[in-house]
């Protein structure tokens, strides 16, 4: 691995490495840029962590994370949702071993000291050796700030900035609106549990991956050709599909022109109404006519919510960077309330589509594999992500589009990016 | 307490996994096909041994007509991921039959699988389980449920036939 010294020494000059249409190759494998980051983006901003219908019940907790940060995920007695750190304030040692369960207390097993789901201290083992200790201070530690938006729960490190709401700005509220919507009952569940897909890649080559529009015809080319699947279509370059830079690092492939040319229902999860009459009942009850039949000719979004949640039409994907040259996809199927009959679908498709073996992403990862490899060859020391800047230009609602196999998302991340790295 | 083996069948069931182990480490794809019942069930759990896998999400769960696209998918010669494709040995061991109603076989083996492919050297482990069932010839795999002792934790790509 070559690693870049004179990067090392110094704070690296951003500005230098992002460029309008090129960046610069270190910013994959610099192990300085990528404690920065940790620094900058993952222990500040706001970072997506899981969603309430994984905690369903009062005591119910699962283990989830912040980059490489392990963060319990709990719902106390009160309905109330915490993010707490799995560190004893006693000695460090890790409270929580397990991956999810129900539980109100947990007991750090070396000196015994107990802590409600809360993070509050309940109590240490002969407690006249701590006269002098103030046990309000002695709590596990807490993500600093917690928001959710319809489910989708986020922290963030720092202790004031944007408000999730800001965060996520008009373009991700929307894609988050529009994925419930397909919901009769307008809410999304998560309790499929999730396969953890691991790349010995940097992270930021998988963001990028997520709304890269140019690759899936080829990349993918093996499973569309022999499913016989529309997909590879929408990517094509008769496509009428748009990819878009939603601002603040968020991106779309937006495929909805495509599926209301082609004007079916369902076409977007490649099924039919009579497949699915249940479903289609429920929505047309719960929508009237007119608005179910659009929900189900749109589809849901294929959006990018930058650092780490990544909406996929019938999944969502979490990164979780480990280190500059690992991260880790978790995916899970999406499941819509009210909807069983499209859910065991969505699961069915989900399987066979993600995960380390799946028929699409087990060659995505090759990718993000090959690429990490690839950039610490010296030379070029660029990548050029320049495609279709030319024909960039802004919708009708002011965001930058352009084809839908150009790298206008990778651009718009890139320049969020930046802003984050100099600030 | 005294335990009968039927050596005759055990010998039966222990060249059948080997063979099934060559064919996957030779990666002889439609070989290996041909060793599935039509109602097979192919299936690798993901956190745990014992999920539904009608609720939860698996890293393979397969049924006869994608066990079927899944070989084809390689056929194409644009499985990148198989390009080059995996180095692999294996090892398989602990063969034991669980259960025998004159019509199908219960058996468990383990496997270690020594894989090396562009990235580097990873080595597999496996609690496997079989439902073969005879068909004329030989046995075929009604179902076969592969748990990687791993499961529960982040794993590297594994698009090879385990
Ligand atoms: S380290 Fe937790 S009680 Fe001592
Ligand atoms: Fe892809």
């Amino acid at each position: 691995m070559i690693t870049h010294r004179a990067l090392a020494t110094s704070v690296p000059n951003f500005a230098y490495l992002v460029k309008e249409d090129r960046i610069h190759g270190s910013l994959y494998t610099d192990e300085e840029i990528f404690r920065l980051e940790l620094e900058n983006i993952w222990y500040k901003g706001w970072v997506y962590v899981g969603h309430t219908s994984e905690v369903p019940i009062p005591n119910d907790f699962i283990m989830k994370s912040i980059g490489p940060q392990e963060v319990i995920m709990t719902r106390d007695r009160d309905g109330q949702i915490h993010l707490l750190q799995n560190r004893c304030p006693h000695r460090g040692n890790q409270v929580c071993t397990e991956a999810k369960g129900n539980r109100g207390i947990f007991t750090c097993p070396y000196h015994r000291w107990s802590f409600a789901n809360t993070g509050k201290l309940r109590g240490y083992p002969y407690p006249d050796g701590y006269e002098t200790a103030d046990r309000s201070e002695l709590g596990l530690g807490r993500v600093t700030r917690m928001a959710e938006y319809k489910g989708f729960v986020f922290g963030s490190f720092a202790a004031d900035g944007p408000s999730l709401e800001e965060h996520l700005g008009r373009g991700g509220r929307d894609a988050i609106d529009r994925l419930v919507m397909t919901s009769p009952e307008g809410e999304v569940e998560i309790t499929a549990g999730f396969l953890q897909h691991k790349a010995k890649a940097n992270w930021k080559f998988l963001v990028e991956n997520e709304t890269d529009g140019y690759h899936p015809q080829f990349v993918h080319d093996s499973i569309f050709s022999v499913a016989q699947s529309g997909i590879g279509d929408l990517y094509g370059s008769e496509s009428t599909a748009l990819a878009r830079d939603l601002g603040d690092g968020h991106t779309e492939n937006d495929l909805r022109p495509e599926f209301r040319r082609i004007g079916k229902l369902l076409n977007w999860f490649g099924t039919t109404e009579d497949r699915v009459p249940d479903y289609v009942a429920k929505m047309v009850e719960a929508y009237g006519d007119e608005k179910a039949r659009q929900i189900m000719i749109d589809g849901t979004p294929h959006v990018m919510i930058f650092p780490n949640l990544f909406i996929a039409e019938i999944q969502i994907f979490v990164i979780q960077p480990l280190s500059v040259n690992e991260t880790v996809q978790h995916v899970t199927a999406l499941q819509f309330k009210g909807a069983p009959d499209l859910n065991s679908r969505l699961r069915q498709q989900t399987m066979g589509s993600v995960g380390p073996a799946g028929f699409l992403l087990a060659d995505d990862s090759e990718m993000y594999e090959r690429t990490q490899r690839g950039v610490a060859a010296k030379n070029p020391e660029w990548n050029y992500l320049g495609r279709g800047i030319h024909r960039e230009r802004r919708d009708e609602e002011g965001y930058l589009v352009a084809d839908n196999t150009d790298e206008v998302t990778t651009r718009g991340i890139w320049r969020h990016y930046r802003e984050l790295m100099e600030a | 307490m005294t335990i009968h083996v039927d050596l005759a069948l055990l010998a039966e069931v222990e060249q059948f996994l080997y063979r099934e182990a060559r064919l996957q480490d030779t990666h002889a794809y439609d070989d290996w096909e041909a060793l599935w019942t039509d109602d097979a069930i192919y299936w690798i759990p993901a956190n745990g041994a014992d999920i539904d896998p009608e609720q939860k999400m698996s890293i393979i769960y397969d049924n006869r007509s994608r066990i079927g696209l899944r070989i084809k998918q390689f056929h194409t010669g644009q499985r990148h991921t198989q390009m080059p494709r995996s180095s692999l040995g294996r090892v398989v061991s602990n063969v034991e039959i669980i259960d025998d109603d004159g019509k199908e076989i219960r058996v468990a083996s383990n496997a270690m699988i020594y894989e090396s492919n562009l990235r580097g050297e990873t080595v597999w482990a496996t609690r496997n389980e079989f439902l073969l069932r005879r068909n004329g010839d030989g046995l075929r795999m009604a179902c076969k449920k592969v748990v990687l002792v791993n499961n529960d934790k982040p794993i590297y790509t594994m698009s090879f036939l385990v």
